[in-house]
């Protein structure tokens, strides 16, 4: 079986992120960029499962501007096969990626699509979903627990009340949570080996599909700063102002 | 125009996050219709019929809707999107798995996340763990959107008497299967909707030390949440995380004990009415954003607090 893993490019996560002056989004140049932490997450999973025997290739997909490529690199340095690239703009919305992404599954025909619950730029939450539903396939979200058997994939999903079990049939669209495992860090020689592995290139047109945008960002702006306010000495205290001063207990 | 609602429930009763939700469709000042699917739904369907906003509940009440699989209640809002304008359901777990789904399947570009509605087709959303606030505007026809229930009052829960619709179900998928569940239930207020909000950090250093936050709670009715680090660590049940992955809360009064602010947190928090600290390191990032800060070891400051208060 053949494992997809749609990877992306994003401002990595211990960056403090500012908007632009001009209000058309948030300053992307000279910013330190890393692979989505859900997607390591996803890659680790793949690499997991390839290890237990449960599948023999994993490819990586990413969309977006050239330096995408690099995102893709430090996957196959994780372990990863080979990777996909397909040159688009940054902004590329999610509706969009899930079409190249779905036309990519139907070239590969891989068992199980396992990607990110979230991109952490855009915290959209809906490419995986959307995937699943372009090519008629199950879904299950938010994964915290991945095993699989007989043609089907049996996920523990971590929803709001708690945990959730489901069994899905494959081929299969898994989106992953933050506790499902702990992403390995790239070795040496695996970094070196990375610099062979195959990228290939594949072009929207190529897809077949229109990824004019639906929503147009209006402006970006920063949301209302809030005011660090005083340090109290202590318990007494504290229960005094929250009784008298704010009244909310 | 006439707008849908989609009802989440759970256990016969209608999930606070719906209120908002509708409360946010409220501001387009359109009709608002409802659909209610599950098994045996009889008392969900009545309360909704109640909410004084709706003027009309749709009810599929059929077996496969029982676990809320996203691959079979998704055909079903397909088929009834012809006649809406927008779609709106909760910013939940719950509206995350199912909307992105039926968007696609629309051919829609679905609007996560809303905190603002400016017009009919532009609203504003929070980006980049909420350090950025997007305006954006749909080109599609049908919106589709999912809503933050803390940024939106929610709606009263009686006063109404909707005409109820049944309504038949688009049958099982079969590509899914509920197995179990492990909920977390608890006693105390739900974490989004309530209205003080303790939160325990790495600084608890184990689960059992959440006793001590769960005793303020109980004296103060607030519900208990935690960071990440905590949950991952083992402390407290996933449910419970609060930040840009977790939930997001927006109580009259949040405590962060043992938390060090990280902006992965504050998103889950920073829109509390008032935010109070504790933390034994007067650098931590929190005290930018706590109205009170108390530099104090947790382990003297909790039983402290307990102790002092009625
Ligand atoms: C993709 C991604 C998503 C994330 N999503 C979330 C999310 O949704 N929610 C979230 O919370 N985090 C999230 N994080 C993690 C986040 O970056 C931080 O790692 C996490 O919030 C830290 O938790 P903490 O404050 O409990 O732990 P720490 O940062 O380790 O802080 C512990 C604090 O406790 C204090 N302390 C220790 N002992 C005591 C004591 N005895 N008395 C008083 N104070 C004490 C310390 O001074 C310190 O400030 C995410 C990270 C990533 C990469
Ligand atoms: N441009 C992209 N290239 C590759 N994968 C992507 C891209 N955008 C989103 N994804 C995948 O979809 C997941 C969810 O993204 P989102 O729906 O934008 O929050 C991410 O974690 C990735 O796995």
């Amino acid at each position: 079986m053949k494992i997809l893993v749609p990877v992306k490019r994003v401002i990595d996560y211990n960056v403090k992120v500012r908007v632009k002056q001009d209000q058309t989004g948030v300053e992307l140049n000279n910013v330190k960029m890393a692979m989505n932490p859900f997607d390591e997450i996803a890659v680790e999973q793949a690499l997991r499962l390839k290890e237990a025997g449960k599948a023999e290739e994993i490819v990586l997909v990413s969309i977006g501007p050239t330096q995408a490529q690099e995102t893709i690199r430090t996957g196959l340095a994780m372990g990863a096969d080979r990777g996909i690239y397909i040159d688009a703009p940054h902004e590329t919305e999610p509706l969009s990626v899930a079409k190249l992404l779905a036309g990519v599954a139907k070239k590969e025909n891989p068992g199980l699509i396992i990607c990110g619950k979230q991109a952490i730029d855009d915290d959209s939450n809906q490419t995986g979903q959307m995937m699943s539903a372009i090519l008629g396939w199950s879904q299950a979200t938010f994964a915290s627990s991945v095993s699989l058997a007989n043609g089907s994939a049996t996920i523990v999903r971590e929803i709001d009340g708690g945990l959730e079990t489901i069994k899905v049939k494959m081929p299969a669209v898994i989106t992953v949570d933050l506790r499902l495992n702990e992403p390995r860090y790239a070795s040496l020689p695996n970094i070196m080996k990375a610099k062979k592995k195959p990228i290939d290139t594949l072009t929207v047109e190529e897809l077949g599909v229109d990824i004019k945008p639906r929503l147009s960002v209006i402006k970006v702006e920063e949301p209302a700063t809030r005011e660090a306010g005083v340090k109290v000495s202590s318990v007494t205290e504290l229960i005094e102002k929250l009784k008298e001063e704010v009244k909310v207990i | 125009m006439t707008i849908l609602v989609i009802i989440e429930h759970h256990d016969e009763v209608i999930a606070p996050a719906t209120l908002s939700a509708i409360g946010a469709a409220t501001k387009l000042s359109e009709p608002i219709e409802a659909l209610v699917a599950g098994n045996k739904v009889k008392k969900v369907t009545e309360a909704t019929s109640e909410i004084a906003s709706i003027s009309k509940v749709l009810v599929a009440d059929s077996f496969e809707y029982e676990y809320n699989l996203a691959e079979n209640l998704s055909p079903l809002i397909v088929r009834l999107a012809k006649n809406y304008s927008h779609i709106f359901a909760p910013a939940t777990t719950f509206g995350k798995n199912i909307m992105p789904r039926t968007a696609a399947l629309l051919d829609v570009m679905q609007i996560s996340d809303i905190v603002e509605i400016i017009s009919p087709d532009t609203f504003k959303r929070p980006i980049y763990a909420g350090n950025a606030l997007a305006t954006v505007q749909s080109a599609d026809p049908l919106k589709l959107i999912t809503v933050r229930s803390t940024a939106f009052e929610a709606v009263k829960a009686s006063g109404g008497s909707a005409e109820i619709e049944n309504i038949d179900g688009t049958g099982n998928a079969g590509l899914s299967e509920f197995e179990s569940s492990e909920l977390s239930g608890t006693e105390r207020p739900e974490l989004t909707s309530a209205g003080i909000v303790i939160s325990g950090g790495r600084g608890m250093q184990d689960s059992s030390n959440f006793s001590m936050l769960e005793k303020v709670a109980d004296k103060l009715g607030a519900a208990v949440g935690a960071s990440r680090a905590a949950v991952d660590a083992g402390f407290a049940p996933n449910d419970y995380q609060v930040g840009q992955t977790g939930k997001v809360v927006a109580p009259e009064l949040y405590m962060a004990v043992g938390i060090s602010g990280a902006i992965q947190h504050l998103a889950g928090m920073k829109d509390s009415k008032v935010i109070v600290a504790i933390n034994k390191d007067e650098e931590a990032p929190i005290f930018q954003v706590a109205d009170y800060g108390l530099v104090a070891d947790l382990f003297e400051a909790m039983p402290e607090l307990d102790s002092k208060l009625p």
